[in-house]
């Protein structure tokens, strides 16, 4: 996938800044995606683009296992979160629902905001089209991958029930 | 063969496994999943989205609206709603209508629904509290939630175990909310990322089961997957009183092996307060004492039980909060509710201006019963500080003990509670 990068350096990007709990009275995605980053930067759902990719530091997404977090990111456009290291509810919920997240050492230092991102799941390789720099990540096990094929966590089981 | 951690034990057994060793995945079948108002009905759409508008176990699946009710806005009211429906719609029993309900993590195991060696999933984070019980029991999102409740089984990596070994004892004024604070303060809120925390020690020994609720309560804070405490004779004191069901329950071995050991001598910790934006931030509340506060609220699952109010009491007893303070006190549950106002704590509180609600998540997560305007600071028994946490963006949430947290309604500055003890 290809992609726009919002970078934002920080560390513990956290899930009452992703979608504030004043939102969570709503699980419609549409409504969701209206919040989201709030709490961090209020012009994100100004300037976000479908496809976009957001870069960050650790621990991505700690805090509240608020699944709100990964809807409010993916209904604003967002098609995958790039991090250092990510919180692991977060993590889990993004692959429940298929939505990329890809784990990276050193990333966000590495990235400009703006950057043109082409990022290979499966083969663990992430290119900066605006730089000419790949750079390397531990691709997602079988096990997640064949979730997301499965088009998520429920029907993967159901298939498994069948 | 090598020794197990309590928490590999339980995984094992619940995976029909003899052993497990971390980093395995594993599918583990689960004792109880809990439901509230805001994860579960998207869980609900979800199941019903893909045809699969079913319960593994009507008798294993225990729902407790806690975050928005009694409801603040329609939404809040529609989710409620949503919840009923299904909850009737598949003759749920163990569902807690409000005024009978409570905080999600303060009702479950007050009604027995917390078993040793069991395991517990819920739509929260702040689901690893049970492991104070040794249980499993970890926070999960909606989608998760709702393959648990189809299927009573979830998958699971086994994590590594951190153990915290808590030498010395506290010193008077010094509490199990404190001791968390610290540790975390020394790992940071991602310190033990994906391992289970395992609290043990003299200090664990001398806690009451409530007290270490409020320790387990916070693994997540530190990132970590699970908080669990090996049972003792109080645990199963505690577990008896609310319980007759049987259980098997399980204890680490003595070779069991630990990604890392931390030994912390409890004796010289002070009273600590998390300064915003994080729950690391930790810093003594006894030098923290020009940070002038507008609100304080004592509750949450992290400290809403019957000790932490009569804590709380205990300092506010005979006076009056500073006048142009709002102190809100949250009892977590309807049975503490009622005890406390059976003990005469509501007179207390009252008597020195405070508020009482009914039990709620309420402005834990900035949802309602005490929301923050821009600039303005709480110091709180909640369990998480992050940015608008409690409302506006521009506001602060310092986190503290029930004692800590009535000292400084006393006087409007945070307060080392020894100091009006």
């Amino acid at each position: 996938m290809t992609g726009t990068a919002h970078v934002y350096k920080r560390d513990h990007i956290n899930t009452d800044e992703i979608i504030p709990a004043r939102y969570l009275n709503t699980d419609d995605e549409r409504e969701l995606a209206l919040h989201a980053m709030e709490n961090l930067d209020r012009e994100f759902v100004k300037n976000v683009k479908p496809g976009d990719i957001i870069v960050a530091g650790q621990d991505f997404g700690c805090g509240s296992s608020r699944e709100h977090a990964v809807w409010a990111l993916r209904g604003s456009g967002v098609a995958c979160v790039v991090a250092e290291s990510f919180a692991r509810i977060f993590y889990r919920n993004a692959v429940n629902n298929g939505f990329p997240v890809v784990e990276c050492t050193g990333i966000s230092g590495m990235i400009a905001d703006g950057d043109e991102l082409d990022i290979d799941l499966v083969q663990g390789m992430l290119n900066d089209l605006s730089w000419g720099k790949t750079y390397t990540f531990i691709p997602l096990p079988p096990f997640a991958l064949s979730i997301m094929e499965a088009g998520g966590l429920l029907k993967a089981i159901k298939n498994k029930k069948r | 063969m090598m020794g197990m951690t309590i928490t590999e034990k339980i995984l094992a057994a619940h995976a029909g496994r003899d052993s497990v060793h971390p980093g395995e995945l594993i599918n583990a079948r689960i004792d109880t999943v809990m439901c509230h108002d805001v994860t579960t009905p998207p869980a609900i759409s979800m199941l019903e989205a893909n045809g699969m508008d079913e319960v593994f176990d009507p008798k294993r699946i225990v729902v407790i609206p806690d975050h928005f009710v009694p409801n603040k806005d329609i939404q809040s009211a529609e989710l409620a709603r949503r919840l009923r429906e299904w909850v009737r719609r598949h003759g749920l029993k163990n569902y807690y209508e409000v005024g009978r309900n409570g905080v999600c993590h303060a009702v479950l195991p007050e009604d027995g629904w917390v078993l040793p060696g069991s395991t517990i999933v819920c739509g929260d984070s702040h689901t690893c509290t049970h492991g104070a019980l040794g249980a499993f029991s970890t926070g999960v999102g909606s989608t998760d939630l709702a393959a648990a409740i189809y299927s009573g089984e979830l998958w699971f990596k086994v994590p590594e175990s951190i153990r915290f070994v808590l030498n010395g004892s506290l010193q008077k004024g010094v509490y199990s909310k404190d001791v968390i604070l610290d540790i975390i303060r020394r790992i940071g809120v991602d310190g033990a990322l994906y391992k289970a925390m395992e609290f043990t020690g003299p200090v664990i020994d001398e806690l009451s089961v409530e007290a270490r609720f409020t320790i387990t309560n916070m693994a997540i804070e530190a990132g970590g997957k699970s908080g669990i405490i090996n049972p003792d004779e109080k645990t199963l004191a505690y577990v008896h009183e609310h319980s007759n069901r049987e259980f098997i329950s399980f204890m680490s071995d003595s070779e069991a092996e630990y990604a890392e050991t931390f030994e912390i001598d409890c004796s010289y910790l002070e009273p600590c307060v998390a300064f915003p934006h994080l729950p690391s931030n930790v810093r003594k509340a006894g030098e923290s004492g020009d940070v002038k506060v507008d609100q304080v609220y004592i509750g949450s699952c992290t400290n809403g039980r019957i000790e932490d109010l009569r804590i709380a009491a205990g300092i506010l007893r005979g006076r009056k909060i500073l006048d142009t303070i709002r102190c809100i006190v949250v009892p977590a549950s309807t049975k503490i509710w009622r005890q406390a106002m059976a003990e005469g704590l509501f007179d207390i509180f009252t008597d020195a201006n405070c508020v009482v609600s009914s039990p709620t998540c309420g402005a834990c997560l900035g949802g309602w019963m005490g929301v923050l305007a821009a600039g303005e600071k709480c110091v709180s028994t909640t369990n998480r500080n992050f940015v608008g946490r409690m409302g506006s963006p521009e506001s602060e949430v310092y986190l503290a003990s029930p004692a800590t947290a009535a000292a400084t309604a006393l006087t409007g500055y945070i307060t080392d509670p020894r100091t009006v003890m």
